[in-house]
């Protein structure tokens, strides 16, 4: 531990911490909020529309919308999480950034795009008002507020835990300071606002982050040293591998199988996050035209693949260099340090002054991008797909634009004070990343399963779609639960008994998504469908699709696709 | 970023990039006449904070001159 530092009012400090902060550090992080605050300031003037609030006006560009689209993604559990995965696990959290995002995000771009965006729907739960009837949209709305607002606590939480350990802020402080910006930025300039910072926050998170490899890689002699002090360090397990070692649930530090990671996690988990998560979906909506719209998540691809290089890469580095790190149980009956502290440890071994306050202040940044998202998102989804259904039933009248910009900031703020109380109930937890992976297969992999059949299933029906979707998140539920009462059951869901924690994420997404998609079927061919003149622009075979032919080859997303996926076929050759 | 938002997204990141990387070169200063300055630091020696500091300086006096707010005829959109 190092001493505190008498730049920071020492009121707001806690007793002790990795590393201190100088004058540059501090600098670095005031001028930080200073910009994100005037931005939202500055934006505030050009929103006033609803479109303006929650879909930044429909005027993206495809790099905006795609760099925002990616980084409300690079939120605390990506940076910090992820980190002390591969720490835990090797370069096996890995898949977490390439089969469980690069497929599902040129899917969402090349296939499923088009509906959300001809559709002219605001929200994916919108979009299932306009496939599925009110039901299907209000069961989808109430489960992505809660978890939305579960996920904004996370991230808070998440945060305030960073700078409590690495600069000894007390965790109030963080909570506090962190929410009431975000909320100010938020509430002035929607979606534009939040959008506009996510960009600039991207940009800091490489540059703050970036050093951090680099530097490990010169210490331990390049991949191949790393690799070399990793099975010195741990000659028992193997920790370099993506897909060689997915044979069996026991020959991997993370007790999973290659069935687990391509169809529970590539097909399942991957797929309902990055084409079902309104929370991503909504930077996308904000695009321009077409072409920018099924650009951005592809542009947006492109990028995830490169982020392993910064939060894998120094978990990896730390199996090298700082072997011994312990869980956080262990951490806190021992007293060792913690490999989910992984990436601040890095960021003190290596950052000099200036350097680690621009290293925290990606930090910093990440956590707020991926608080303003969810708060977005939130903001959306309440007003558009809870409230206004909810007015309009109880009044019978249609209210102006303005009414509803007013209730999205009402949203905003109202959001971030539960989000608040979300964080502190988190402190409790025993594992943020088991809770969060347990909420995405509660209600992404059913809703996943929900959408991609009214996308591009003509027969399926509305109550087709509500119980589906209904069915499949309640198994979801009652499986989670078995599992919570009774241990052994996770090797009946996963169908062995060496199966750990990731593991049974993995296969109740898959069988929640099964069930969904049986009782979806099930229920449509033995009920009613809608004529094919309402599906219009909604479902495959009833829409046109604007052709790209004309467009140069380069111009066309389709080609672009299918560079990144060749890309991506390459890196797990490579790291096979 | 669109016209009608007036002052491109690219020359705020630039400003940023150009204040962080002055700040940045500037603290790391010292660090090149004395050891003490960094007792943290691992491979101190490199003296990454000048160089990675030079390079985000550049990176933004170079988005604030192409995104300069005065240029309104400068195409801001990529698509």
């Amino acid at each position: 531990m190092i001493q505190l530092c008498s730049c920071v009012p020492a009121v707001l400090l806690a007793s002790s911490s990795i590393i201190s902060l100088g004058w540059a550090d501090v600098l670095i992080i005031v001028i930080y909020f200073a910009m994100v605050l005037g931005i939202g300031y500055y934006l505030s003037r050009f929103t006033k529309t609803g479109d303006d609030f929650f879909l930044a006006g429909r005027k993206m560009t495809m790099w905006i919308a795609g760099l925002a689209f990616i980084s409300a993604n690079l939120g605390s559990l990506e940076l910090m999480g992820w980190a002390a995965s591969a720490y835990q696990y090797g370069i096996l959290a890995a898949h977490w950034y390439w089969i469980g995002a690069i497929p599902a995000m040129l899917f969402l771009a090349i296939v499923m795009m088009p509906f959300y965006y001809i559709s002219r729907t605001h929200s994916v739960p919108g979009y299932l008002k306009l496939r599925f009837g009110e039901s299907s949209r209000m069961l989808a709305a109430i489960s992505f507020a809660f978890m939305t607002i579960l996920m904004s606590g996370v991230n808070m939480f998440s945060m305030a835990l960073v700078m409590k350990v690495i600069i000894g802020w007390d965790i109030n402080f963080s909570i506090w300071v962190s929410s009431i910006t975000v909320l100010i930025y938020v509430a002035l300039g929607g979606l534009l606002s939040a959008m506009f910072n996510e960009v600039v926050q991207f940009v800091l998170i490489w540059a703050g982050a970036l050093l951090i490899p680099i530097i490990g890689l010169v210490e331990v002699g390049g991949w191949k040293g790393m690799i070399a002090r990793i099975h010195e360090n741990f000659p028992h397990g193997d920790y370099t591998h993506l897909w060689s070692t997915l044979g069996h649930f026991r020959d991997n530090p993370m007790g999973i199988n290659w069935v687990g990671i391509v169809f529970g996690l590539g097909f399942i988990i991957s797929f309902g996050y990055w084409t079902t998560d309104f929370l991503v979906v909504q930077r996308v909506l904000s695009a321009k035209d077409l072409r920018s719209a099924k650009m951005s998540p592809i542009i947006g691809a492109a990028f995830k693949m490169l982020v392993p290089f910064i939060v894998i890469l120094p978990g990896l580095i730390g199996l090298a260099v700082m072997p011994g790190l312990v869980g956080q149980d262990q951490a806190a009956a021992s007293g060792a340090a913690s490999y989910n502290e992984i990436l601040p440890l890095m960021m003190a071994r290596y950052l000099g002054p200036g350097l680690l306050g621009l290293g925290i202040t990606a930090l910093i940044a990440g956590f707020m991008s991926g608080m303003a998202g969810n708060i977005t998102a939130f903001s959306t989804v309440w007003t558009y797909d809870i409230y206004k259904p909810i007015h309009l039933a109880l009044t019978g009248k249609e209210v102006d634009d303005k009414h509803y910009v007013s209730m999205g900031r009402w949203a905003t703020i109202v959001g971030i004070f539960v989000s608040i109380g979300t964080a502190y109930l988190v402190e409790h937890a025993a594992s943020i990343m088991d809770y969060v992976q347990a909420l995405f297969s509660f209600f992404i992999a059913p809703l996943y399963g929900t959408v991609i059949l009214g996308m591009l299933w003509k027969r399926a029906t509305p109550a087709g779609g509500f119980w589906g979707l209904l069915a499949g998140t309640l198994s979801s539920i009652g499986m989670w639960a078995w599992v919570r009462l009774d241990p052994r059951a996770l090797s009946i869901i996963a169908g062995s008994p060496d199966a750990k924690a990731m593991a049974e994420d993995m296969y109740r997404a898959l069988w929640s998504w099964l069930i969904c998609v049986a009782v979806t079927v099930i229920v449509s061919l033995a009920t009613r469908p809608k004529p094919e003149a309402e599906l219009v622009g909604l479902v495959r075979g009833c829409t046109e699709i604007p052709s790209e032919g004309h467009l140069p080859l380069v111009k066309r997303p389709i080609f672009w696709a299918g560079v990144v996926f060749a890309a991506f076929i390459v890196l797990q050759i490579i790291f096979w | 970023m669109h016209e009608e938002h007036g002052i491109s997204i690219w020359f705020f990141i630039g400003s940023l990039l150009t204040i962080y990387g002055l700040i940045i070169v500037i603290a790391s200063l010292p660090a090149l006449f004395s050891a003490i300055n960094q007792p943290h630091v691992v491979l101190a020696d490199l003296h990454a904070g000048l160089w990675w500091g030079a390079i985000l300086l550049l990176l933004g006096i170079f988005y604030v001159i192409t995104y300069w707010p005065a240029k309104k005829d400068q195409p801001h959109s990529e698509s």
